[in-house]
């Protein structure tokens, strides 16, 4: 199998709302700095574009393809798009490379959720006859999913405490995060329920940006000559689009997709988890397998800045900013999507 | 025994989501302009294409445009249609002739209507101008424009649409 790897990243400061600016003017700034960190003119430089977003979250049709306008695509491009995050583009692109259609791929994710009420907007991807119509936000289904691990036993307020106090510790040395500082795990405590048993604090904030990367086979990495991470394995499972017929308390699916993708196969110095709520980063750091040798989300991670659609192709960026700068030997990133943690995606980066 | 019950065929399920829409950096400084009476577009650093109304990139190279152009309200028919039939919600009586407009100075066309026409008698190339509401009542929409009308001059040749100085076709 060809060996990829990613070889650009730039991610967008998570802002709560990022004012009048449009789709196009959300992604160029990203687009002209991986192209700068390869000394790339355009994406008529890379063999395949592809990208991840959602028009339902800003509520205008067709944004997707006015965020085509900002690649230069004359003469024409080979481009295509997922309505999912981007690590799912990223996903594509790996299949479009390992088939030998492409040797080089930009891969960008793209969200503006400020326009409209995103736990209320993202609602309307559960099943159209039972659970969307009873506008099941994304809040309220997180908070029977806390509910089930507290009553079980599994989680505690406290451990959920101790996870926001951390990712606001982290986020204070990360200057694109949202949310950042010093909080006692008490200070978190005393706040009042939102909609309980979690606080404000347990939830990610509603942020916009983008993000974009450059993958290649290694032959094309070395010949761009910038420093990169292998993508070693990746996997991604889903599970049944109804919460009530899967086990919550568990993530079946990231068991599964680290185990095909070799999350186990050896030591993991980071690992960049997608967990929008505080609960969740315990779940998954379980169902991943790890334990105390990994740092785990050491940018404070979604819970200092939530960007929809983008935030999982962010997580694989993360890890390999790590490797490259010589901070971690090999990593793990996860990305979710769908109603608590339904979908997920594991990906293993090695250095050079 | 209960009565069987019928099959469920179908159910209603109306979908209301409120959104705060914003139009964009570029598409703002547009829609203020045209507030004000004047069609701008926005210039291509790389290619040099205008484009009205500007998005904030050149779809073609891929790079910001900053440059803003003020545009002729007179402009060239590059394509049209004739409409025939109503369409619900539309208070326009069909037939009415819908155009797309490349305005002097302009790489590339916009959709409007004209009017004040021999709807058979128009054509590709044909020479227009708006025709502005009046000033009191501009607001932030391209309908501050209420049609374009023929305008007495020569047409312009195929190969020079959407390629003419904001001074015309004489320009």
């Amino acid at each position: 199998m060809r060996e990829i790897a990613v070889v650009a990243y730039s991610q967008s400061p998570c802002v709560a709302d990022a004012g009048a600016t449009n789709e196009v003017e959300l992604i160029m700034p990203q687009l002209q700095a991986v192209y700068s960190q390869l000394g790339l003119a355009s994406a008529q430089d890379v063999d395949f574009v592809c990208s991840g977003s959602c028009d339902y979250l800003q509520g205008a049709a067709f944004a997707f393809v006015a965020g085509v306008d900002a690649l230069g695509a004359v003469p024409p491009i080979k481009e295509s798009h997922v309505e999912m995050d981007a690590a799912w583009a990223l996903y594509e692109a790996i299949l479009k490379i390992r088939m030998g259609h492409a040797d080089s791929a930009l891969i960008y994710g793209f969200g503006k959720s400020s326009p409209g009420e995103l736990p209320i907007v993202l609602s309307q991807r559960l099943d159209p006859y039972y659970l969307a119509p009873l506008w099941l936000d994304t809040v309220s289904l997180a908070a029977l999913q806390a509910r089930l691990l507290l009553d079980q036993d599994l989680v505690s307020e406290r451990d959920m405490a101790a996870v926001v106090a951390r990712s606001r510790r982290n986020a204070m040395d990360n200057p694109l995060a949202q949310l950042a500082g010093e909080f006692s795990i008490e200070e978190l405590l005393a706040e009042e329920h939102f909609v309980a048993p979690l606080r404000r604090a347990d939830c990610c904030p509603v942020s916009d940006g983008a993000a974009a990367m450059v993958i290649a086979t290694v032959e094309q990495a070395r010949a761009w000559g910038a420093p990169y991470a292998r993508i070693t394995g990746i996997d991604q499972r889903i599970e049944n689009h109804n919460p009530c017929l899967r086990d919550l308390t568990d993530s079946v699916s990231t068991r599964q997709a680290a185990a095909a993708a070799g999350v186990h196969r050896g030591p993991v110095d980071v690992a960049e988890i997608y967990a929008p709520f505080s609960h969740q980063e315990i779940l998954l750091t379980r169902a991943l397998g790890l334990d105390d040798s990994t740092l785990v989300n050491p940018g404070g991670g979604v819970l200092a800045g939530n960007l929809m659609m983008a935030s999982g192709l962010s997580r694989v960026g993360e890890v390999f900013r790590r490797i490259v700068d010589g901070k971690a030997g090999r990593g793990v990133a996860h990305a979710t999507s769908g109603p608590c943690l339904q979908h997920n995606l594991v990906a293993v980066l090695e250095g050079a | 025994m209960s009565e069987p019950l019928a099959d469920v065929t179908g159910i209603k399920a109306p979908v209301y989501l409120k959104y705060r829409f914003t139009a964009g950096s570029a598409p703002a400084r547009f829609l203020c302009r045209l507030k004000e009476g004047v069609l701008t577009g926005q210039r291509c650093p790389r290619c040099s294409n205008v484009y009205i109304p500007p998005r904030g990139s050149c779809p073609a190279c891929g790079v910001p445009t900053e440059d803003e152009v003020v545009l002729s309200d007179k402009g060239t028919i590059q394509s049209f249609t004739i409409v025939s039939i109503p369409i619900p919600g539309n208070p326009i009586q069909p037939p009415y002739v819908v155009a797309n407009i490349v305005p002097d100075g302009a790489n590339i066309s916009f959709i409007h209507l004209l009017s004040e026409c021999v709807n058979e008698e128009v054509h590709i190339g044909q020479r227009v101008q708006a025709l502005w509401k009046p000033a009191e009542e501009w607001g932030h929409a391209m309908d501050n424009i209420r049609y374009f009308r023929p305008l007495d001059e020569p047409d312009v040749p195929v190969e020079r649409i959407g390629k003419l100085p904001v001074t015309g076709l004489e320009g």
